[in-house]
């Protein structure tokens, strides 16, 4: 910049243009580490799907012999669990039971979420009654313990650990969706494709669904992580996968015993889920930061 | 104050009623013949049958509801085909160590958490207020589960400062500083994830109330900081505090359960997960009610407590 046009800057203008690029700043350093979060998922998610093609030892074979071994033992580099099952092995293959689990039970708790909003925003009367009170209903228990109800009444397994948490999990995206529609069903651009003819389903799927992407969006990739957890601690009661399947939380479930001689076939398991989860949570803010500004600022 | 509180007590009623039936539907999701599902393949067919007409699974699902709330509503819970003793007297014993659980976290939760929460909104982008920021973004990402066994290692394996398990040692033990030795990991383990979610919204709402003209004019006034920021901001920015205690109370009653299980903890949760493995719907269906009942009164306090905390909240 030039002294001329330096000297026209006022110093309130200057002290906002130093406050965005200060906050520009935060944002492409909470960027970088979100791109780094983001680097770790994709690894992640590339060393399950190649699980069955890697040189990794079979997780299910037993070794009592070499039992409990430490990380950096010859031919276990994270050493091996209380029946000689290779720890490194048997986190691959649970990382995709466990990553498979998350995003399968958010998936389907934001589709059934998505409809409803839309169905109990766009239409008033009995849809809408019916809708936001069953709702309400669900969002009157704990999650954990709904989540726990539901197993006791479908029968202990990772299918119905999965169902139990979509259910549990879609109030959360009706009531969002719900508020968008709601405030968008006013909107001009509504008004004026009923005016031309449209139909419901029109205005729905062109007019009032693009405007849910955002939100949809940001709350899914931070809802991801929640479900992990959650499928994990049911895993880890004894209500999720069942043995000999392995899933973070189970292994952790069955470490836990064996936890003084061997601190390492529990930790390693919750360090796996607690970088996947802290991962999935900076990549889902950095996506708010970009679609939903607002939301962030709040 | 009075009538409102009749109206909020008279709106639980249908709160109350669905809930009720969530949780007798839930128990009937499963497929197959429940008799058969709590007693197992070995059961004989006139265990079956005794069972089926003790429970009365043979009538029409929605008598079967009715006939089961109004034991209910009568303190009938039912009997444990687990325990064989009635639902009602196990699961009260057990909902005090879950309450006193709860609250001991839910006292930590709200103590820490604000105290770091105002902290940080007084001293913006310092270094307490990146590190309550971190922290936060852990408290979310890690398994309370696992936080719980790593505490349990470091404290009463390695250190040996505190007990592993249980609410009272097996042998001498019994009296108040006994049970608050066996409380202290459970309850920190139980508060964690909270108190980062307390400080954080704390924080935004502190940040708020102390941009407001009435604390420009407090300072103006020569009024001194600790006055401003307890009297002037923190007080004004209880509501949003309190809405997010008592959600938090929420989860951490549900949340217990995972603690209880890890530190073997004599509550409503580990009776639950038990209920459940051994197929025992009675017991579980009283214990998911207590809980759930417990969580519809500390909403109904929540809100009483926004009244008495705003008087210019009132629901009409």
């Amino acid at each position: 910049m030039s002294d001329a046009g330096a000297v026209t800057v006022s110093i309130p203008r200057a002290a906002e243009v130093v406050r965005r690029r200060r906050a520009l700043g935060r944002l492409a350093g909470r960027n970088r580490l979100a791109a780094v979060a983001a680097l770790a998922l994709l690894a992640a998610a590339a060393a399950a799907l190649l699980a069955p093609w890697l040189p990794l030892a079979d997780p299910d074979v037993v070794d009592t012999p070499h039992r409990l071994r430490p990380p950096l033992s010859p031919g276990h580099a994270l050493g091996t669990d209380e029946f000689g099952r290779d720890l490194l092995a048997r986190l691959v293959w649970g990382a995709r039971v466990s990553l498979l689990a998350g995003v399968a039970s958010a998936a389907a708790a934001m589709a059934i979420g998505v409809t409803l909003g839309i169905l109990g925003g766009f239409y008033t009367g009995w849809v809408e009654t019916v809708i936001m009170r069953l709702t309400d209903i669900l969002m009157a228990f704990p999650y954990v313990l709904l989540a726990i109800a539901i197993v006791a009444g479908l029968g202990p397994g990772l299918r119905n650990a999965m169902v139990a948490i979509a259910i549990v999990g879609f109030p959360l995206y009706t009531r969002l969706v719900r508020g968008v529609v709601l405030s968008l069903r006013e909107r001009e651009f509504v008004e004026a494709a009923r005016a031309l003819g449209a139909s419901d389903a029109v205005i729905l799927g062109r007019h009032v669904l693009p405007h849910l992407l955002s939100p949809v969006i940001v709350a899914f990739s931070l809802d991801v992580g929640a479900k992990i957890l959650a499928t994990a601690g049911l895993s880890f009661l004894g209500l999720g996968t069942q043995p000999p399947t392995a899933d973070w939380g189970s292994m952790l479930a069955t470490g836990r015993q064996f936890v003084i001689l061997s601190p390492h076939v529990v930790l390693l398991p919750g360090l796996a889920i607690f970088v996947i989860v802290l991962a999935l949570n900076l990549v889902g803010d950095a996506l708010r930061d970009v679609l939903d500004p607002r939301a962030a600022a709040q | 104050m009075r009538r409102y509180l009749a109206r909020r007590l008279l709106l639980l009623v249908p709160v109350l009623i669905g809930v009720s039936i969530i949780i007798f539907m839930v128990l009937h999701l499963s497929p197959g013949d429940p008799a058969e599902i709590m007693l197992g393949s070995q059961a004989t067919k006139e265990d079956l049958a005794r069972l089926r007409a003790d429970l009365g699974l043979n009538e029409p699902l929605h008598v079967q509801y009715v006939h089961w709330i109004s034991h209910v509503a009568r303190g009938d819970l039912g009997r444990s085909l687990w325990m064989k003793r009635p639902v009602l007297g196990e699961v009260l014993t057990r909902l005090r160590a879950t309450l006193l659980l709860t609250a001991t976290a839910l006292l930590l939760s709200t103590t820490v958490g604000v105290a770091l929460g105002v902290a940080a909104a007084t001293r913006p982008n310092s270094p307490l207020d990146r590190l309550s920021a971190v922290a936060s973004l852990f408290g979310a990402s890690m398994p309370s589960f696992w936080l719980g066994i790593v505490l349990m290692v470091i404290f009463a394996l390695w250190l040996g400062w505190l007990p592993a398990s249980g609410m009272y040692a097996p042998f001498g033990g019994g009296d108040l500083r006994d049970l608050l030795s066996h409380l202290i990991l459970p309850a920190v383990t139980l508060a964690a994830a909270s108190v980062t979610i307390v400080a954080r919204l704390t924080r935004s709402a502190m940040l708020e109330t102390l941009g407001q003209d009435y604390v420009r004019t407090a300072r103006a006034k020569g009024v001194s900081n600790r006055a401003v920021v307890l009297r002037h901001g923190l007080s004004n920015a209880l509501v949003p505090i309190v809405t997010v205690v008592g959600v938090q109370a929420g989860y951490l009653l549900g949340g217990a359960v995972l603690t209880e299980t890890v530190f073997a903890w004599p509550g409503v949760g580990t009776l639950m997960v038990q209920g459940i493995l051994a197929r025992d719907f009675p017991l579980v269906q009283g214990c998911v009610l207590v809980v759930a009942l417990s969580f519809v009164l500390v909403n109904l306090a929540v809100d009483l407590l926004y009244v008495w905390l705003d008087p210019r909240i009132r629901y009409e």
